[in-house]
């Protein structure tokens, strides 16, 4: 299948490792990834904290950019749930309906990583291993806005060395939120410091998620401890293999 | 479309409590640093969340009856002009006298001259959050009327000059032991004392709320209620509640006064059927309420003799005017968004200022008072979802909240000409994100953070507001290669 990648602002500027997680997974199973490059970002960020005027120009360039392809996928919940609930809401909101209607069949068309595996590709054992102790948050809006339910889980269980332990209170979210994080850094800082003692808790080596933001947040709270927990990115332990371990440069 | 008549009134400042003190980041930063209520707190939303999710689990067509109450109500709001005069006939028809109330003030105005007709100086409360949005206690006050909550909860907010922190459970934020000592301290001087030697033993507590209140029952002329719903087929109040209390204060007074909110109206009986299996299993965590109390108008020689009913608008008007933000007035206060939320469950409730906290309150206040006097709320959420799977009637909170800022951003941007720090910010970046070469020279250019990394990968410090990320949280310093990058240089030209 010819898959294209929109590997997300934040995966692309701050988290390569996560684009080049994707692309090896997807080409080991035997697809082709294209990488249209005028991508940008979904506009997420300023959908959710008011300024949809400033969301516009994002969400146009984006159904730009990949209108022109039958199977999108991306490595965050996040991103696609921008993309599959906001798209055509910030469109429609600004009056522009075709705009709307072309944002709704991108979305249609856009897939988070564990959908398009399990969904789409019909495929939970990638190949992968990755002997390490690990605990996954399964990211809000990948729980509660794409419903992937228990995908993620499901193909981390089917790789090959895992020892994978269950995060108490997985559900909850760890205090992120995009700019909730800075203007209500004092109470994003409380969720955070109650997502790590469960994360340290489960004593694993790594705390995976499908989202870079979550990990992102968590992995600077862990970071900034020394606990000497890392993160990995679900699609960077999917790639891991026996001659290719995952490594974060 | 239709055509929009008038201009809707707001809730009126300086009466009530809708309005936030302090902005939230600020009150919710004191509120983290006392441990006492983050235990309390944590402890007590962990309960109700675990007996809510049993019992909502038992019921086989629970999401159908979801979608039932948020098409009722999606309905009812479509004509609720309609329903509240039908409402308005079959009361009066049946002895009640229907009174309108435009805001706050006109509605304590209503009351206090209602009580004082009855030459009463002393009233009974059923726990109400509509009486307290409009601070009815506090106008009656004024007036030289004492009003007494009845509702063990209240009555201890009430007895300890607090104020609720959650609108089913009001005084979630104290434990047993602080509960005696409010009780020890202060029963004597509104009635009946505690006994003295008065333990911390759940029981007992509520044996001497009992006796304390008793006496409040018997003697009280006026009684003073809310209202969850008001089915106006019939003309009949409905009370939903726990203790039997509320029907001490709904029976036993010669005059009963309802004060309740224009949003509660639901057209039928079968209308009615709905939420009250909605309501309970999602407040509570319980498959039925104890008492359920329905009253219709005046009954000869039964119950209050003089029944009054003051429908309040008091800025739901104007969010029935919002074709997005309307649908906040499908609540029905059931809590169930509180218990869930991660932010509430850290600040508690007087964190958000106004007597409606957590998530439904960071989409209610704000609409009630307009979004300027509340615009930190929409703000007050990590959008993380609990709350919309929590809700019974199905409110899309996140949603709200996310319309909400915009609204809060268009209407700073039209107050004035002189854009804020973080407008300028967010239209740079928009400017920038919406071209890829800008994009990717902006990566690159942001390259120059690894500076700041000094060769560890780790930026543990950053100027403002950035600061307020690194205050708890290190950053990763920018890979000295993009991914847009490394497919250039891996795969040759893109596409």
């Amino acid at each position: 299948m010819r898959i294209a990648l929109f590997v997300t602002c934040l995966a692309d500027g701050l988290f390569p490792d996560v684009g080049r997680a994707t692309v090896q997974l997807l080409e080991r199973l035997g697809h082709e990834v294209v990488f249209p490059d005028r991508q940008t970002c979904c506009g997420q960020m300023h959908t959710n904290t008011g300024y949809q005027r400033e969301a516009l120009p994002l969400v146009r360039h984006h159904v730009e950019t990949f209108e022109a392809y039958d199977v999108v996928v991306a490595p965050s919940g996040s991103c696609v749930g921008s993309v599959r609930h906001q798209h055509a809401m910030v469109a429609s909101r600004a009056g522009d309906e075709s705009l709307a209607m072309r944002a709704a069949s991108v979305a249609e068309r856009t897939y988070e990583l564990s959908e398009l595996l399990v969904d789409v590709l019909g495929v939970e054992d990638v190949g992968a291993h990755f002997p390490h102790r690990v605990t996954y948050h399964p990211t809000c809006h990948s729980l509660r806005m794409l419903r992937v339910e228990d995908k993620p889980l499901r193909l981390l269980r089917a790789v090959r060395g895992i020892d994978l332990v269950e995060l108490p209170d997985a559900d909850q979210c760890c205090g992120f939120g995009g700019t909730f994080s800075v203007k209500n850094a004092d109470t994003s800082t409380a969720m955070l410091a109650d997502k790590m003692r469960h994360v340290l808790d489960t004593g694993a080596e790594v705390v995976s998620a499908g989202d870079s933001s979550c990990l992102m947040h968590i992995g600077g709270g862990l970071s900034r401890l020394r606990s000497g927990t890392r993160t990995l990115h679900l699609a960077e332990i999917l790639a891991s293999t026996d001659d290719q371990p995952a490594v974060r440069s | 479309m239709s055509t929009f008549l008038g201009i809707p009134v707001y809730a009126p400042r300086g009466v009530g409590q809708l309005r936030t003190e302090e902005p939230f980041p600020a009150a919710a930063r004191k509120a983290l640093g006392d441990a006492q209520l983050r235990r309390n707190i944590g402890h007590a939303t962990k309960t109700i969340r675990e007996k809510r999710l049993r019992v909502v689990s038992e019921v086989p067509d629970w999401e159908e009856l979801r979608v039932a109450g948020q098409q009722i109500k999606a309905a009812t709001m479509a004509r609720l002009d309609e329903h509240l005069e039908r409402l308005e006939r079959e009361v009066t028809a049946r002895g009640g006298v229907v009174h309108w109330a435009r805001d706050a003030n006109e509605a304590n105005t209503i009351v206090t001259r209602l009580v004082q007709a009855t030459g009463e100086t002393e009233v009974v409360k059923v726990k109400s959050m509509v009486t307290q949005e409009i601070g009815l206690n506090e106008a009656l006050e004024t007036a030289g009327i004492t009003a007494y909550e009845t509702d063990l909860a209240e009555l201890i907010v009430q007895l300890a000059g607090d104020k609720p922190s959650h609108i089913l459970v009001p005084a979630i934020h104290r434990n047993r032991a602080e509960i005696r000592e409010i009780f020890l301290r202060e029963m004597g001087r509104y009635g009946l004392p505690a006994p003295p030697d008065l333990t911390d033993d759940p029981r007992e507590l509520a044996m001497a709320a009992r006796a304390h209140l008793r006496r409040k029952f018997l003697t009280a002329k006026v009684g003073i209620s809310g209202a969850n719903f008001g089915v106006s087929d019939t003309g009949t109040l409905v009370v939903v509640e726990s203790e039997g209390n509320g029907r001490m204060c709904l029976t036993l007074p010669e005059t009963l006064i309802t004060v309740m909110g224009i949003e509660k109206v639901v057209p039928t009986w079968r209308d009615l059927e709905v939420f009250l299996q909605l309501l309970p299993r999602s407040s509570t965590g319980e498959r039925m309420n104890p008492y359920t109390s329905t009253w219709t108008g005046v009954t000869a020689s039964d119950g209050p003799q003089s029944f009054h009913l003051v429908l309040l608008d008091n800025g739901r008007t104007a969010a029935l005017a919002d074709e997005v933000g309307r649908e906040v007035l499908h609540c029905i206060k059931c809590s169930a968004c509180m218990n869930v939320c991660p932010v509430y469950e850290r600040t508690g409730g007087h964190a958000y200022g106004s007597v409606y906290p957590g998530p439904i309150g960071a989409v209610l206040s704000p609409q009630l008072t307009g979004v300027e006097d509340n615009a930190s709320l929409p703000y007050a959420s990590s959008l993380c979802g609990a709350c919309f799977d929590a809700c019974p009637v199905r409110i899309d909170i996140p949603a709200l909240l996310v319309h909400l800022r915009a609204k809060h951003v268009e209407e700073r941007r039209s107050a004035s000409r002189v854009p804020t720090a973080e407008a300028v910010t967010m239209a740079a970046a928009s400017w920038v994100m919406a071209d890829p070469k800008r994009f990717a020279a902006a990566e690159k250019a942001s390259r120059a953070g690894r500076l700041l990394a000094r060769g560890t990968g780790r930026i543990r410090s950053l100027p403002p507001p950035l600061s307020a990320w690194t205050s708890s949280r290190d950053l990763p310093a920018p890979p000295a290669e993009t991914f847009r990058e490394w497919w250039a240089r891996t795969r040759g030209p893109a596409r």
